[in-house]
Formats: structure tokens, C-alpha cells, sequence
């Protein structure tokens, strides 16, 4: 099983900090490489799936901090074929969430990953004060945040004319138990990241 | 009557909304009767699970417990990204009582994991054929490619519904209003999903594979049942005509439109007017299909 001590500074491996943490032994995988296979975004990624899982069995620090400043961890989609194909079941897109709040929480991240980054967060806090997604403040915020401004220009008055876009965003009655859900969660993670 | 909580999701309130309007046009005549779960919140998609694992959990949980509150036994999620968010949380609860009890804490509610999460295909493969047929007025005769993408059928485990490869219930649900379904490559590929304001350019690329092999077979609609997918197939239209240098004219429909058209519901009613591609379907009486290339001239850009 995973060795604890390769790491110098007596941190946990991934490996096993994933094994912990949601469940999944990477050392299933004995790389058949179906995954990367049906992996539709295999030939964009620094490392393909089914590489990503040698490198994770391998526990060493210096490719350890590959995978988290991989681009790979950013460009799945969560589409779930990996699994559906794997022979071993590995839960990959379960891992790939796990690199992903980890590489974020060591703020490690790929340079190209900043515009999908910025997507996710400016998603939820478009959520977090109202309790549901209002689109046309996730398109403005996103944008304030990568300043692309004059992408999707064209598209925006088709969706307008075609009653699609909702000026307003919608309050919940519930908005402050959201509030609170949200608070809660990130405590936890930001209290993850002290134990460690 | 199937008595069903109905969870529309925020897409639905917005660049989807015709979803949400086709499916409550026929909601009626096809026996559904619809609950919309009171105070519902965002499922947080997929930027909470890329984020925050326990905010995933967190979010659909409320839904499900707000559901599980009003005595509902299951919930239909129209949103093919919801429904397997959904889904998946349920499963994850039910099977871990500690993560329960945590998650119960955080959303304040108590979630006890009786409910059911059910797509839109599973809720109308219920209907009776016989029930159907007498209220066709106008059978769908066309070719369709029936897409159902990633999150319909995967993780096979968890939603545990149809063949996770070569999936068949939508085919089912559009033979029986007439169509005629295509045995195709790319049923269950993704469209690149949650990159369309992002990374447009990997949406185009995927999207385009999969019009492609559509159109290619001699399909004359696309039938989805995920506003994501709709999308990126749809709204996404022009970048991907840019990056295959042709024009598509394939409509985008989706499965509660297709039925509400057989049911001889008006498109407007349908909401067949918000698409960015229109829908124009070619006028039967049966004929050969044509397939439509219409080559542009090759893009430059790249
Ligand atoms: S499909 Fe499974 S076993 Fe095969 S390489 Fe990928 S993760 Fe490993
Ligand atoms: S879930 Fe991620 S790694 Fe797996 S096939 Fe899809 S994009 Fe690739």
C-alpha cells in the first residue's frame, strides 16, 4: 500500500489522502488505458487519464506536484466515461475532484486553468446570495473576472429577442440557509487544509 | 395520473425555458401531473463539485430534503446535469449514514433518503403506448438521432437506467409517437458540457463530431433531454459551422417538444420560437432523406 514517508515534510501521499478521503485505491488500476481511450478530451491534456493514475501510484513529491499543476485536472468534464469503461471501476472524475479543491487549496494551478477556474467561482457566488443561478449575473461576473469582454457579444441580443435572458435574478425564501451552507462548507475546507 | 415532484433546475428558468414549457404543455395529456418543490435551490452543477465536495453534497441535499418534506416519493429532474447531481448524492448519502448526519447539519433539514430521483426519459417510458397513441394527432414521422449524452446514463452504477453504451429508452419513447431512430456513433459522447462560456473552442470541436455523425446518417432532428446539450448544439451552432467550415441546418429538439408536436400542441406553446437554429422540419409525406452538405467556404481562422 502507499507508503507515508517518501515525503519529506511527513505529508500524506495523494494516494492515500485519497484513499481517505473519498474512498478510492488508485492502485486498482493496472493501466489497461481504456479510459484514456474514450476520453474525450485525452488529446488535450498534459497527461491522459489513465496517465494521471500511473503518476499517482508512483507517490513521489516532484510528480505529485505535476498533477496538481496538471491541466488535465481542469479540463475533465466529469463525463464519466472513464468509469463506465474501466475495468477496475476506478472512480476517476471523483479523483479528478479531489485534485482539483486540493490543487486549488495548495494554489498550484495550471495558468490555463484560470478561465475555468474563474467560470466556477463566479457560478457560485451567482448562487450564493440568491439560492439559484441567475445567467445573465454568471456571464457578467465571469467576464468582470477574466475581462472577456466581447466574447459571446453576438449571441447575447438573439437570446434577449428569444425571451431567454432574465434581467433579474430570483430570491429564494430560503436564501439565508444557502448563505449559511455555503459559510459552513468553505469553514470546512479552509479547516481541512490547517490539519493538514 | 403519475403524481410526480418536479424540480425544474435554473437553466430551466432561463435559456432553457422552452424545456420547462413543452414539458408542462404535455404534461397533462400524457398523465403527469407535476408538483414544483417549494423554495427549490441550485444542484451548484458542476462548479460546486469541482470545488467544494461538501457544498455538492450540501446543495442537492436541501432539494432532496425539501422533497422528502412535502411527502413526495419521487422527483423528476428534466435537467440531465441536475439528475445525475441529484442522483448521485442520494446515492452517496444513503450509503455513508456518518455524511448523512453531517450533511443533514449543514442544510438544517433532515434528509432521509427515501425519495426517488427519475429523469424525463424514465418518467415518459411510463406512459402507456396504448394511452399515447390515442392522443397522437400528428405522428412524428422524421429521422432522428436520439442524444443522450453523458449524464443520462453514466455512472451505470448509480442511475443504473438504461445501457450505459448503447442506451435505447429514448429511441423507444420517439418510435412511439412515429419517428424512425438512427443507429449512430455518438449517443452517449460529450458536448462538452459546462465549457460553453469557458472553453467554447472544446465545445465546438465535440459538438461538431457529434452534428456531424448525425447528419451524416441521415437524421433530420437531433432529440436531446439536457439543457447543456441543447446548448452547445444549438446556441453554439455558428462556432461550430466556423470550425467545420459548413452549415448545419439539423434542428435541436427537445424530447418533451418532439412529443408535444405529435400531440398536436402548438410550436408556440412548444416554445419551438426560442431556438437559435430554427425548427424546420422538412414536410412529409415520407420522403427519401436528404442529406445536407452545403459546404461554406473553409474557415481561415486555424
Ligand atoms: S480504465 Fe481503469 S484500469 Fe484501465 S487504465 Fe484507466 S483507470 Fe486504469
Ligand atoms: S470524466 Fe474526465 S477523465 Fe473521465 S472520460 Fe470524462 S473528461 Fe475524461
Amino acid at each position: 500500500m502507499a507508503g507515508e514517508s517518501n515525503h519529506h515534510n511527513g505529508d500524506k501521499t495523494l494516494s492515500v489522502r485519497i484513499y481517505e478521503q473519498v474512498n478510492e485505491s488508485v492502485f486498482r488500476c493496472y493501466q489497461c488505458g481504456k479510459c484514456s481511450a474514450g476520453c474525450p478530451l485525452s488529446e488535450d491534456m498534459d497527461y491522459p487519464p489513465s496517465q494521471l493514475m500511473r503518476m499517482l501510484q508512483l507517490e513521489t513529491p516532484e510528480v505529485e506536484a505535476n498533477i496538481l499543476r496538471s491541466y488535465t485536472i481542469w479540463l475533465c468534464l466529469t463525463c464519466e466515461t472513464c468509469i463506465a469503461r474501466c475495468p477496475q471501476e476506478v472512480d476517476i472524475p471523483k479523483i479528478m475532484d479531489f485534485l482539483r479543491s486540493e490543487s486549488l487549496r495548495r494554489k498550484k494551478v495550471h495558468p490555463s486553468a484560470k478561465d475555468i477556474i474563474s467560470f466556477h467561482k463566479s457560478f457560485l457566488d451567482s448562487i450564493k446570495y440568491t439560492g439559484r443561478l441567475h445567467e445573465v449575473g454568471l456571464i457578467a461576473g465571469y467576464k468582470f473576472r477574466t475581462y472577456h469582454l466581447l466574447k459571446d457579444l453576438p449571441v447575447a441580443p438573439k437570446l434577449f429577442l428569444r425571451g431567454k435572458l432574465k434581467l433579474f435574478p430570483h430570491f429564494i425564501k430560503g436564501k439565508s440557509v444557502i448563505s449559511r451552507i455555503f459559510t459552513k462548507t468553505f469553514r470546512e475546507y479552509k479547516g481541512k487544509e490547517a490539519e493538514k | 395520473m403519475m403524481r410526480l415532484g418536479y424540480f425544474p433546475g435554473c437553466s430551466l428558468l432561463g435559456t432553457a425555458r422552452e424545456y420547462d414549457e413543452s414539458l408542462r404543455a404535455i404534461s397533462h395529456k400524457t398523465g403527469i401531473e407535476l408538483f414544483e418543490i417549494p423554495d427549490w435551490n441550485c444542484c451548484g452543477a458542476s462548479a460546486a463539485h469541482c470545488i467544494n465536495h461538501d457544498l455538492s453534497l450540501a446543495l442537492p441535499a436541501r432539494i432532496l430534503a425539501l422533497a422528502e418534506k412535502e411527502k413526495l416519493e419521487e422527483i423528476l429532474v428534466p435537467c440531465a446535469a441536475c439528475f445525475n447531481r441529484l442522483d448521485v448524492v442520494r446515492h452517496e448519502l444513503i450509503s455513508d449514514e456518518k455524511l448523512r448526519q453531517r450533511i443533514s447539519g449543514i442544510i438544517e433539514m433532515d434528509f432521509q433518503g427515501n425519495i426517488k430521483v427519475i429523469n424525463i426519459i424514465e418518467a415518459l417510458s411510463r406512459i402507456p403506448s396504448d394511452g399515447l397513441k390515442e392522443q397522437i394527432l400528428k405522428p412524428f414521422q422524421y429521422t432522428v438521432a436520439c442524444y443522450y449524452g453523458c449524464l443520462l446514463v453514466r455512472p451505470p452504477k448509480i442511475v443504473n437506467f438504461d445501457r450505459a453504451e448503447d442506451p435505447q429508452i429514448m429511441d423507444d419513447v420517439m418510435k412511439k409517437i412515429g419517428a424512425d431512430t438512427i443507429d449512430w456513433a455518438y449517443k452517449v459522447e460529450c458536448c462538452g458540457a459546462g465549457f460553453s462560456v469557458s472553453r467554447t473552442d472544446i465545445v465546438a470541436k465535440l459538438s461538431g463530431k457529434i452534428i456531424k455523425d448525425a447528419v451524416q446518417r441521415g437524421a433530420e432532428a437531433i432529440i436531446v433531454a439536457c439543457p447543456m446539450c441543447h446548448s452547445n448544439l444549438d446556441m453554439r451552432r455558428s462556432e461550430i459551422e466556423r470550425l467545420e467550415g459548413r452549415k448545419y441546418s439539423i434542428p435541436v429538439l427537445y424530447i418533451t417538444q418532439a412529443i408535444g408536436l405529435a400531440l398536436g400542441i402548438s410550436n408556440k406553446k412548444l416554445g419551438l420560437h426560442r431556438h437559435i437554429v430554427p425548427v424546420k422540419l422538412p414536410l412529409k409525406v415520407k420522403t427519401v432523406v436528404e442529406k445536407e452538405f452545403v459546404p461554406t467556404a473553409k474557415a481561415e481562422e486555424e
